[in-house]
């Protein structure tokens, strides 16, 4: 009888072996002596990154900020302003990878908002909102002492060159495309561009693709004489900055007391944010703005209409850098080529693994297609607005008397601090 | 002096303007907190991983990672393995005799170590520390053995990147997101991680 038993479970072990996914295609696994210990305990897996590390990360974030916008605002010392900022560089930079970041962290926001099946850890929503929500009441205070992307801009700028305005404004407007773009790619599930273009991350991990070296090297060249080029002229995040920093309920007041219009903070500030004083426009300049103002305002839906319909065309080109798509089109060439999958790249090999029939990658090709187009549409669409909006900045002239910081584009390193005559009057009062 | 008076009144509208905007901007921000939170966010950290089931070992692994070497290392399931005396994860198909020498190792950084058990059967462990994630070893492994030899993203190595360049760069998108407790998606399948 127990024989018996033994030969039907000697029977039916391969075939609960082929059961299990045809797991044991060349030896079962033996039945050992028991003086042999089982394997299978010394199995090693290291363990994830402990969970405390995170709220760590949180809790350095939050203290950062705060630290940031009360030595800026409050003790409006420079050199605060300048150690917090290689605190961060040092933690969140070099110590952390540079992930996550706050400018990588609007995709992961995108995409869960967009895929109900994607979820958002806690971290990363915090590394979103907290900075804006700083804004909003402290002005850019991420950007001058938190960030490390900023940090290393504002380590190597030797002697940054004044841009005329014309250019600064037109450089200006790639951080909200780019902005686009990232949401764009991320929103439709394919790829996050702005990690994979982060020119710094690879200074960060001190290993890196030699084409995003370059990149980082040459932008930190442009640096030196260009103060922070990336920030202004193409962090996405900044662009989110820029719109909620006008709104700043605190922000850098350039002269503590009255402004004796030295320019000396204008010559000061590395990033061309300090707004000159203008004269009152003339009565014919006035009404030629508010010709202008009339003709653009009627001018922005067809812009937005143009760009959205120029965008949905687009969408299959986009498209193009999604895996799926990328594959579905590799498959399709070869079943066009020769009636099957002949496995001449890497991924129609991948597909042909699968066994499934090429039918179902050209359906899952489609639904990213048919995503791409609505994703194209609303792109470009936002384009349109993006170009109108810039172009409606340019008419509306405002009369300004002294110097002050812009809100939008003050990073808030206070460099103009030291420059201004009365700084040193106001602290030796404080003294006394 | 009347000049002065009407400039602080205007003022005091653009701030009153601001004051709306910077209102209604934060209970749009919160309200996004509050949606993301309550439906999507988890409390728990996402990690990459390679799904041993999609892989196809070619090789983009070692290449691709921005860690020199990859964080991706071969790891081992004893529970679906052989202990094969003849195991196609260490040896090349074609070698001379079974003698543990280089030009018979699949391996091309001799990270496997060949140990006896009792006949006929012998362990193949692997220092991850030599281990370079080509998935060479993986390839015999999976074509002409059980498979116990997989890649998998060793977490003491991998400094998570937002954006995993090496899954952007895999033919098979085989590797992705998971939750942080799941860790490691091991063969055979078992219930934690048949998500």
């Amino acid at each position: 009888m127990r024989k018996l038993l033994r030969y039907i479970l000697l029977l039916a072990l391969p075939i609960m072996a082929l059961a299990q996914d045809g797991e044991f295609v060349y030896q079962k696994p033996p039945e050992f002596s028991d003086n042999v210990k089982p394997l299978w305990l010394t199995e090693l897996f290291p363990a994830v990154r402990a969970e405390w590390l995170t709220y760590l990360d949180i809790t350095l974030l939050l203290l950062a900020l705060g630290v940031t916008a009360w030595l800026l605002l409050k003790k409006r010392s420079r050199n605060g302003v300048f150690i917090v900022m290689l605190l961060s560089l040092a933690y969140f930079g070099f110590f952390r990878h540079g992930c996550i970041c706050s400018v990588g962290s609007i995709q992961n926001v995108a995409l869960s908002i967009f895929n109900p099946s994607q979820a958002l850890p806690v971290a990363t929503l915090i590394f979103f909102l907290a900075p804006l929500v700083f804004t909003l009441f402290y002005g850019r205070v991420f950007c001058a002492g938190v960030c490390p992307l900023g940090a290393l801009q504002d380590l190597v700028q030797l002697k940054p060159l004044r841009l005329p305005i014309w250019l600064e404004n037109t450089l200006g407007i790639i951080p909200f495309i780019y902005l686009g773009l990232g949401v764009f790619y991320a929103a439709t599930g394919s790829l996050f561009l702005i990690c994979q273009y982060d020119p710094f991350v690879a200074f960060f991990r001190l290993s890196g693709t030699p084409t995003m070296l370059i990149a980082g090297v040459a932008l930190l060249a442009i640096g030196m004489v260009v103060g922070r080029p990336y920030c202004r002229f193409i962090c996405p995040y900044s662009a989110l900055l820029r719109l909620l920093g006008p709104l700043a309920r605190w922000r850098v007041q350039v002269t503590p007391t009255e402004c004796i219009q030295c320019h000396l903070c204008a010559d000061a500030c590395p990033y061309n944010a300090i707004n000159v004083p203008t004269p009152e426009p003339t009565a014919g300049k006035r009404a030629e703005g508010k010709k202008q103002l009339a003709l653009l305002l009627v001018l922005l839906p067809i812009l937005v209409i143009g760009g959205a319909y120029l965008g949905r065309a687009a969408g299959p080109t986009f498209a193009q850098l999604d895996p799926t798509v990328k594959q579905a089109y590799l498959v399709r060439a070869e079943i066009q080529e020769s009636g099957h999958i002949t496995k001449k790249s890497l991924e129609t090999y991948a597909y042909a693994r699968t066994a499934k029939p090429a039918s179902e990658l050209y359906q899952a090709a489609a639904a990213v297609h048919a995503k791409f187009a609505m994703g194209g549409t609303a792109f470009g669409g936002y384009l349109g607005l993006v170009f109108g909006v810039a172009l409606i900045g340019l008419t509306i002239r405002r009369r300004r008397i002294n110097y002050e910081a812009d809100p939008a584009r003050c990073v808030s390193c206070a460099r103009c601090y030291n420059s201004c005559p009365f700084s040193h009057v106001d602290t030796e009062k404080e003294v006394e | 002096m009347a000049d002065n008076e009407k400039k602080d009144a205007g003022l005091n509208r653009r701030e009153f303007l601001a004051e709306a905007i910077r209102a209604a901007s934060l209970l749009a921000l919160g309200g996004t907190l509050g949606l993301l939170a309550t439906s999507k966010a988890s409390a728990r950290a996402s990690v990459w991983q390679v799904d041993p089931y999609k892989c196809t070992s070619c090789g983009k692994c070692a290449t691709e990672c921005v860690l020199n070497p990859s964080a991706v290392k071969c790891m081992r399931s004893y529970k679906i393995c052989g202990y094969c005396e003849l195991c196609f994860g260490f040896y090349k198909a074609q070698h001379n005799t079974d003698a543990e020498s280089a030009d018979n190792e699949r391996c091309p950084v001799g990270a496997i170590e060949r140990h006896y058990v009792e006949y006929p059967y012998y362990e193949y462990r692997i220092d991850t520390k030599k281990c370079i994630g080509c998935g060479i070893c993986t390839q015999g492994c999976t074509d002409n053995g059980n498979g116990s030899m997989f890649l998998q993203i060793s977490h003491d190595v991998c400094v998570n990147c937002n954006s995993c360049k090496i899954a952007t760069a895999c033919p098979a998108q085989a590797i992705s997101r998971i939750p942080a407790d799941v860790a490691y998606l091991k063969k055979p399948k078992d219930k934690k991680n048949t998500h």
